[in-house]
């Protein structure tokens, strides 16, 4: 996903759809019998390995896992801030991460991502509003939960089997982003993506109100199912929510948080579910404030003071770059800086000139001086220069590096000499290339360092700098003629294909769309094989499946369709009274854990 | 008849009227002012430094002001000094940009692009100056031309010019100006062979000529109109002058001191929403640099860098008040009223 307060680009992602669904369900080799995982954190067995590695923090209130709930500080209200809203409340349609890090407190799926964690178990899918992990069944196509009881939504309302399956139908009524592609491997989703107002998903979700049971029945296995599963597209929500964008109304919630009020230009208050009990404390813990406000009036500058002066806790924004050495100097001891699942890269158009010359494309991997962007985003401590388009510590990340002087597995410097080498031998010097990038600053200075590099390597560049809110989907349509943009792509969970496939495969790629999230435009049909027998191989034996996913990426790499920059890391600054910080790698900074008693 | 066309239409009227550009020292009594003699001399060493600027660029910073330099480093007291600085205190967070060296590299600091900003001050004030020269004439001329037109011809020809100037008028300037700017500037623009490119300055000073158009056409349009009714036109009219020869002997003499007292102001205005459009980033497109621009690439800096901004800044501030001054100056020589209220 990509890392924006605006929800409007949620639809970009409809068609990322074909290309991310569908791998495979964890189950345990040989046996379509056997469950996903015998532990609640048994999901976590296909990201051995975590994108948290190496994080570090600033404060000494971080810790592995957190103790358990210390009542002492419980109460007090906790004070955000954002530049601007999230969009839409609805848990269905939003795809911003500002909500959803924040839904995180206030909604609850079947399973969800371990909470109030740091580190590698944070990546665990644990059983929530389910008793358990689901029994998965028929060759990895029947995933079975059972409902607790006893839970209630904010507004009285039991939870109940029938609020599973109108969620899940709700879906498609509502055209979540994702229906196509990540819940259309559910039976019966053809027919709700075709005519979406009278969905049932007829045998793809089946429910038994006597033993409070949930069945759903998949067209094929998919190791990513139960991730899907784990986001809040998939938060159980009453039966009898409407079938439409519910806009700022939020819809009732069973975890500890209900949202009071919500004003998209100004405001958004939270206070205490009355209904919510602890019922799985690795899924939804009890949050410690009362209540939680977040204020979307302040520009990112204006944020920074607020937290140095205590007039709030945090902000969403990552800290303007000149107020970085402030920050890390005078106020050390209230920022946590964590590694992030995503990176920054230059789609390279593989359909146009100059870049539909492969020399052309690889002399700007050559060429890009990751260290000089890496300065330009903030230096060596909020970003690290990358080779491969899976980041470092991703599952199937390999270190390779194919594009760095002197040659090694990580890069090292530009070879500016190669690079021209390989202009002259395509031909393509003096071609006019148009680079395209966001209009805020970090974006600007990105892409007038990439307007620099070509006019030196012999191209005639321009730059064109579109506002944020129509750049990615600008860059995505083929009508646009984009030859090379700056973006970034954030993982929505952590498997390969959330990279790889959503990136560069040919499903991914819908020419004339506002929606083709291969912006490069680059289809190779055999590494799109690979990808499907990686995806295969996910199902039942995941290190064979991401050892092929880190193949995939070098082969892509050396297509060189896109040019990978740097993974970011994120900087969160706190105010001085904020205690017992936690970061998820999913879904962030653990909002409701933080103490402000 | 001969003898009629030698009229002098002043003498008609029996009030001085008539081209008074012919008959004074406009420039030694502008002159005369000391206000104007220092806005002039600022203006001269502003447009000099501008002029100046490639050779500073390569002789005195040794740089080329258009290219990121985020990796260089320079020597400073002996020792090799990244023109990037990544903070050294506390959790290192952050990368400043070389402060003021005072010397012949980065004089004024770097920007976010490890660019020296003093290069690209005098390369900015060179589009600054250009597109604000430039656009004034090309603004005064159509104005001119069409203000004349309008208060001349008259009729459904004066109908549609002052319909043409409402529309316009009833925009608000910057917001004509960014609508403008974003529609030309988003893609290239071809009229048959000649292609403006979206980077090209024709753009900004196409844009920026337009606006102010019905600022000035329209008062010039109404002195027209009047100059019409005055005795020594019509006079003209009645011993069978052409239209050609009134508007060039009547009408231009009368109405060209109004034209020249707005030149200055309208140089200043648009230095001033040029930087604005640059600002916004819908004006200079890279790596072309203006004053507006630099002023762009210093607000990520303002808390650590403030001279990036602030450098752009006082140009734009000096060079805006030395032209209102000249323009103040060449009103008070010019302005009929004024000289109306010394005779009474």
């Amino acid at each position: 996903m990509r890392n924006k307060l605006t929800a409007g680009f949620a639809a970009v992602l409809l068609v990322v759809a074909a290309g991310c669904s569908s791998v495979a369900p964890i189950t345990t080799a040989g046996s379509g019998q056997n469950g996903p995982n015998s532990t609640p954190s048994g999901a976590s067995t296909s990201s051995g390995t975590s994108a948290s590695a190496g994080s570090s923090t600033a404060s000494a209130g971080a810790s592995s896992a957190p103790a358990g709930f210390q009542s002492e500080h419980k109460g007090g209200t906790l004070k955000l801030l954002a530049s601007g809203g999230g969009g839409t409340v609805d848990t269905q349609i939003n795809y911003t991460n500002t909500f959803w890090q924040l839904f995180q407190n206030v909604y609850d799926g079947l399973v969800k991502f371990h909470f109030g964690v740091d580190g590698a178990a944070s990546d665990d899918v644990v059983p929530d509003l389910a008793t358990a992990m689901p029994k998965v069944t028929n060759d990895g196509k029947t995933y079975t939960f059972t409902l607790r009881q006893g839970i209630k939504f904010s507004n009285g309302q039991p939870v109940t089997v029938a609020d599973v399956l109108a969620t899940f139908q709700r879906l498609f009524k509502v055209s979540s982003p994702n229906a196509a592609s990540w819940y259309s491997v559910l039976v019966g989703a053809d027919a709700c993506l075709k005519t979406p107002a009278s969905c049932t998903l007829d045998g793809g979700v089946v429910v038994d109100p006597t033993t409070n049971q949930v069945q759903f029945n998949l067209t094929k296995p998919d190791a990513e199912f139960i991730y899907q599963l784990a986001v809040p597209f998939a938060a159980i929500i009453p039966k009898d929510s409407p079938a439409h964008d519910v806009g700022s109304n939020a819809l009732p919630s069973t975890g500890p948080y209900m949202i009071k009020s919500y004003n998209p230009t100004t405001e958004m208050d939270l206070v205490r579910n009355p209904n919510f009990q602890v019922w799985a404390p690795e899924a939804q813990p009890e949050g410690y404030p009362d209540e939680i406000q977040y204020q979307f009036t302040l520009d990112a500058e204006a944020e920074v003071s607020a937290v140095e002066n205590g007039q709030a806790d945090w902000m969403f924004d990552p800290p303007p770059a000149d107020r970085l050495s402030e920050i890390g100097t005078k106020y050390a001891n209230q920022v946590h800086v964590n590694p992030q699942a995503a990176f920054w890269y230059v789609p390279l158009n593989t359909n146009l000139p100059p870049f539909n010359n492969i020399k052309a494309r690889q002399a700007i991997n050559w060429a890009v001086d990751r260290n000089a962007v890496v300065q330009l985003f903030g230096g060596s401590v909020v970003a690290q220069p990358v080779c491969t388009i899976l980041p470092p510590g991703f599952p199937g990340h390999v270190d390779n590096c194919q594009y760095t002087k002197g040659g090694g597995t990580k890069w090292a410097a530009p070879d500016l000499a190669k690079a021209k080498e390989l202009v002259k031998e395509s031909g393509t010097a003096g071609q006019e290339v148009t680079v395209i990038a966001e209009n805020y600053a970090t974006a600007k200075s990105i892409g007038e360092y990439m307007q620099s590099l070509l006019n030196e390597l012999g191209y005639k560049a321009n730059l064109k700098l579109l506002s944020e809110n129509v750049e990615f989907t600008y860059i995505q349509n083929t009508n646009n003629k984009v030859q090379l943009s700056v973006t970034q792509w954030y993982q929505d969970y952590p498997a390969a294909s959330d990279f790889l496939q959503v990136l560069l495969s040919c499903q991914s790629f819908h020419p004339g769309s506002d929606a083709s999230i291969n912006i490069a435009g680059f289809c190779d049909k055999s590494i799109n094989t690979q990808m499907d027998q990686a995806e295969a191989l996910m199902v039942n034996d995941p290190t064979a499946g991401n050892a092929l996913w880190s193949k995939v990426d070098q082969e892509m790499m050396a297509q060189s369709p896109i040019v990978p920059l740097f993974t970011p890391h994120i900087v969160d600054f706190l105010s001085p009274r904020v205690g017992n910080y936690h970061y998820s790698n999913v879904f962030f900074m653990c909002i409701d854990q933080l103490w402000v008693k | 008849m001969p003898t009629a066309r030698k009229a002098d239409a002043r003498l008609i009227d029996g009030t001085q009227i008539a081209p008074v550009l012919r008959r004074r020292n406009i420039v030694g009594e502008v002159l005369a002012a000391p206000q104007a003699v220092v806005a002039l001399i600022i203006l001269v060493l502003v447009t000099l430094s501008a002029v100046l600027a490639p050779l500073y660029a390569r002789f005195v910073a040794h740089t080329d002001p258009f290219s990121s330099q985020v990796s260089a480093t320079i020597t400073l007291g002996g020792k090799a000094v990244p023109v990037m600085q990544q903070s050294t205190t506390g959790l290192k967070l952050g990368v400043t940009p070389i402060g003021p060296t005072w010397s012949g590299q980065y004089f004024i600091g770097a920007d976010n692009q490890g660019r020296d900003v003093m290069s690209r001050l005098l390369y900015g004030g060179r589009d600054s100056l250009l597109i604000g020269i430039t656009s004034a004439i090309a603004c005064c001329v159509i104005a001119l031309v069409l203000g004349v037109l309008a208060g001349y011809v008259g009729g459904i020809v004066d109908g549609v010019l002052s319909r043409i100037f409402d529309v316009l008028w009833a925009f608000p300037v910057y917001l004509l100006a960014i609508c403008l700017s974003i529609v030309l500037l988003t893609s290239r623009i071809a009229f048959g062979p000649i292609v403006i490119d979206s980077s090209s300055l024709i753009l900004p000073i196409a844009i920026i000529s337009i606006i102010y158009v019905p600022y000035i056409a329209r008062p010039l349009r109404a002195q027209v109109r009047s100059l019409c009714q005055r005795g020594f036109v019509q006079a003209s009219i009645s011993v069978g002058s052409s239209n050609w020869r009134i508007i060039r002997r009547d009408i231009l003499p009368n109405v060209m001191p109004s034209v020249i007292v707005y030149f200055p102001i309208m140089v200043a205005l648009n230095i001033l929403i040029e930087s604005s459009l640059s600002f916004l980033g819908v004006g200079v497109q890279p790596p072309n640099a203006s004053w507006g621009t630099i002023i762009n690439d210093g607000l990520p800096l303002l808390y650590t860098r403030p001279l990036v901004s602030l450098a752009p800044g006082i140009m734009i501030a000096v060079t805006c008040v030395a032209l209102n001054l000249i323009g103040d100056t060449i009103r008070d020589v010019l302005d009929p009223q004024a000289k109306i209220r010394e005779a009474v």
